[in-house]
């Protein structure tokens, strides 16, 4: 069916004036993944990217987009699991003012619009407006205005069969802080699928029982899932659990999840019997992770034969920006200043090994490698990955392997110099013999240049040292920082 | 602790050739009911090392999955309950894992496995 569909991603806050556009960066990704996901692309395909047009006169953060779909079931399941697409829409016509509206709809095709129209059938007609509240009175002398269109069908406001919008963007002052916007232009569509609206409500942080400093909001892992392409019965893997708000979320779409951290307290004990990572999943009657466990990703105890065994890796690696990243060995012990040390037989059972700071490059190494080896070919690495903002070519910098192939990158601002970006990942090859030989190379180095690699990678003093002390000279950051939409990923 | 989990790890202690499969140290088992998902554990039939999957069934006290697997039982939905209760639904709560070449003793408290190495082990 259908050719063009829009994609028309505003969720609307509690009141229709207050929108709210963030995570803009992060739209035409999810819906890339979850049309793979619902089998939107031809399996021999290479290349599995959608077609997307822009409206007339519209800027690239548009809250209006037309893509290219292959059928009305594919685009009414990624509307039904986005997070970020407020609603799918068939389009009957759009116009820069309502006569040329209306001479669209007339000219679409009869035989398209008619099965929608029939007398036997209910409906109900919305208008929205982007960025203006418009009155009672002037939405009924809009919805009158479309008179020209035949409907036959009953008006039924409560549970509609079909649901017709009348949107509109006009320059009406106040943008919401996005560019301004040329033109007017109006669409009419019909809705083929819209967001689950009570998904984030229900399962927001502050209403959950265990909370860290570091958890993921719901709104990001459930996007992170959906990047992941999490579906039932597939087995997912967050190295960094905590207390396991991005595992809730695949576990929410199916997913038989393991979690493992290096923090025994955290994952083993949380605040007591009622309030720790097993209650997060029992408050939102989910099934309990297959697995939790302690241990450290630099030393991870998975038996050597291993392998591909994880559908998708999801984590929020510690950086040391909010919380520092550890792992096994003293941190003296790493630094020199001390010689090897044996824990005497009578404390061994209740001692507790000192750790030591993990670099952020050793972190990234010891990700790409797990990955590289226990995921299935096909699978999905999705994490996020901290950039500084004055580094003007951050493309470059993302970390590769030649195991994965870089699906999609979506920057958040989170600073003034600090951004992370969520990197999503295809394992695309088998993890071979001279891939983990070269990996193993690369760990022992680590080790041997242990303070070396933390002084390289130590991101908490770039993001938190006096501004001055930054690198590059300051005219040049400053140039690069006005390059960039100020309105990106906040609150607009 | 799930057998399954069981299933997957190893000693990783230094110098350390043979860290599987972990003995089991019992002190308290429980059961726990898990969705049945037939794709699921044919996903993880040909992962699993399937003599370890049974040792450590039967060290649960449960005797009965078989000693030889051929890839038909998947066929049998009698096979893959048995599979499934094995793998999922027999739960270490509180005991150990212990090294087979060193007997170093990993300790699991309220179901969760402590894997993390001391600084001479590293």
């Amino acid at each position: 069916m259908c050719g063009h569909v829009t994609v028309y991603p505003i969720r609307v806050k509690d009141i229709a004036s207050s929108c709210v556009l963030r995570l803009l960066d992060y739209r035409k990704p999810e819906v890339e993944s979850l049309a793979e996901l619902f089998g939107a692309f031809d399996s021999s395909a290479n290349h599995n990217s959608l077609e997307w047009r822009l409206p007339l006169h519209h800027h690239p953060d548009s809250p209006f987009h037309f893509v290219r779909l292959p059928s009305e079931d594919v685009a009414r399941n990624i509307a039904n699991r986005s997070i970020l697409v407020k609603g799918i829409y068939e389009p009957w016509g759009e116009g820069s003012s309502y006569e040329e509206l209306e001479e669209a709809i007339r000219a679409y095709p009869d035989e398209w619009k008619l099965p929608y129209l029939s007398s036997e059938s209910t409906f109900k007609i919305t208008v929205d407006s982007f960025g203006k509240v418009i009155s009672f009175q002037e939405q009924n002398d809009r919805i009158r205005g479309l008179s020209y269109i035949p409907f036959k069908g009953r008006v039924n406001l409560r549970n509609p069969e079909h649901k017709f919008w009348l949107m509109e963007t006009d320059n009406y002052g106040s943008n919401n802080g996005l560019p301004p916007i040329v033109q007017r232009r109006i669409f009419f569509g019909r809705e083929v699928g819209a967001a689950d609206r009570k998904l984030l409500p229900t399962y927001q942080l502050k209403s959950r029982t265990y909370l860290g400093p570091t958890a993921m909001d719901a709104e990001m892992a459930f996007l992170m899932a959906n990047q992941a392409l999490v579906t039932p019965g597939k087995l997912v893997y967050d190295p960094f659990v905590g207390t396991g708000s991005i595992l809730i979320a695949a576990s929410h779409f199916g997913a038989m999840t393991m979690g493992a951290d290096i923090d025994i307290r955290v994952v083993r004990d949380g605040r007591g019997p009622d309030c720790n990572v097993w209650s997060n999943f029992k408050q939102y009657g989910l099934p309990m992770p297959i697995s939790l466990l302690r241990a450290d990703n630099n030393l991870p105890p998975w038996r050597p034969g291993l392998r591909e065994v994880f559908d998708a890796i999801i984590c929020d690696p510690p950086y040391g920006v909010r919380a520092g990243g550890r792992k096994s060995g003293g941190r003296k012990l790493l630094k020199g200043t001390v010689g090897p040390y044996t824990v005497p037989d009578d404390k061994r059972t209740d001692h507790i090994p000192s750790t030591a700071p993990y670099s952020l490059v050793e972190c990234v190494h010891d990700l790409l490698d797990l990955a590289a080896r226990m995921l299935v070919v096909g699978g999905r690495l999705v994490f996020f990955y901290p950039v500084l903002r004055e580094d003007d070519s951050i493309d470059s910098h993302y970390p590769d392997h030649p195991c994965f192939k870089l699906v999609a990158s979506c920057e958040q601002i989170l600073s003034f110099r600090y951004s992370r970006v969520l990197l999503t990942m295809v394992k695309t090859g088998p993890y071979t013999e001279d891939i983990a030989e070269s990996a193993k190379m690369k760990h022992l180095e680590f080790k041997e240049n242990h303070l070396k690699w933390l002084e390289d990678g130590n991101l908490h003093s770039a993001v938190f040292s006096p501004a001055d002390a930054q690198l590059g000279g300051a005219s040049d950051s400053k140039s690069s920082k006005e390059l960039k939409p100020k309105y990106r990923g906040k609150y607009v | 602790m799930r057998l399954l989990t069981h299933n997957m790890l190893s000693s990783n202690i230094k110098g350390v050739t043979n860290g599987f499969p972990l003995r089991l140290e019992i002190e308290k088992a429980v059961e726990k009911q898990v969705d049945f998902n037939v794709d699921f554990l044919k996903n993880m039939f040909v992962k699993i090392e399937w003599k370890a999957l049974v040792d450590a069934s039967r060290a649960m006290g449960y005797v009965d999955l078989p000693d030889q697997t051929e890839p038909s039982m998947l066929d049998s939905d009698e096979f893959l309950k048995k599979f499934h209760h094995a793998l999922l639904e027999l739960h270490l709560e509180e005991g150990a894992l212990i090294c087979p070449e060193t007997d170093r003793r990993f300790p699991v408290n309220k179901g969760i496995p402590n894997m993390l190495l001391h600084e001479d082990e590293v």
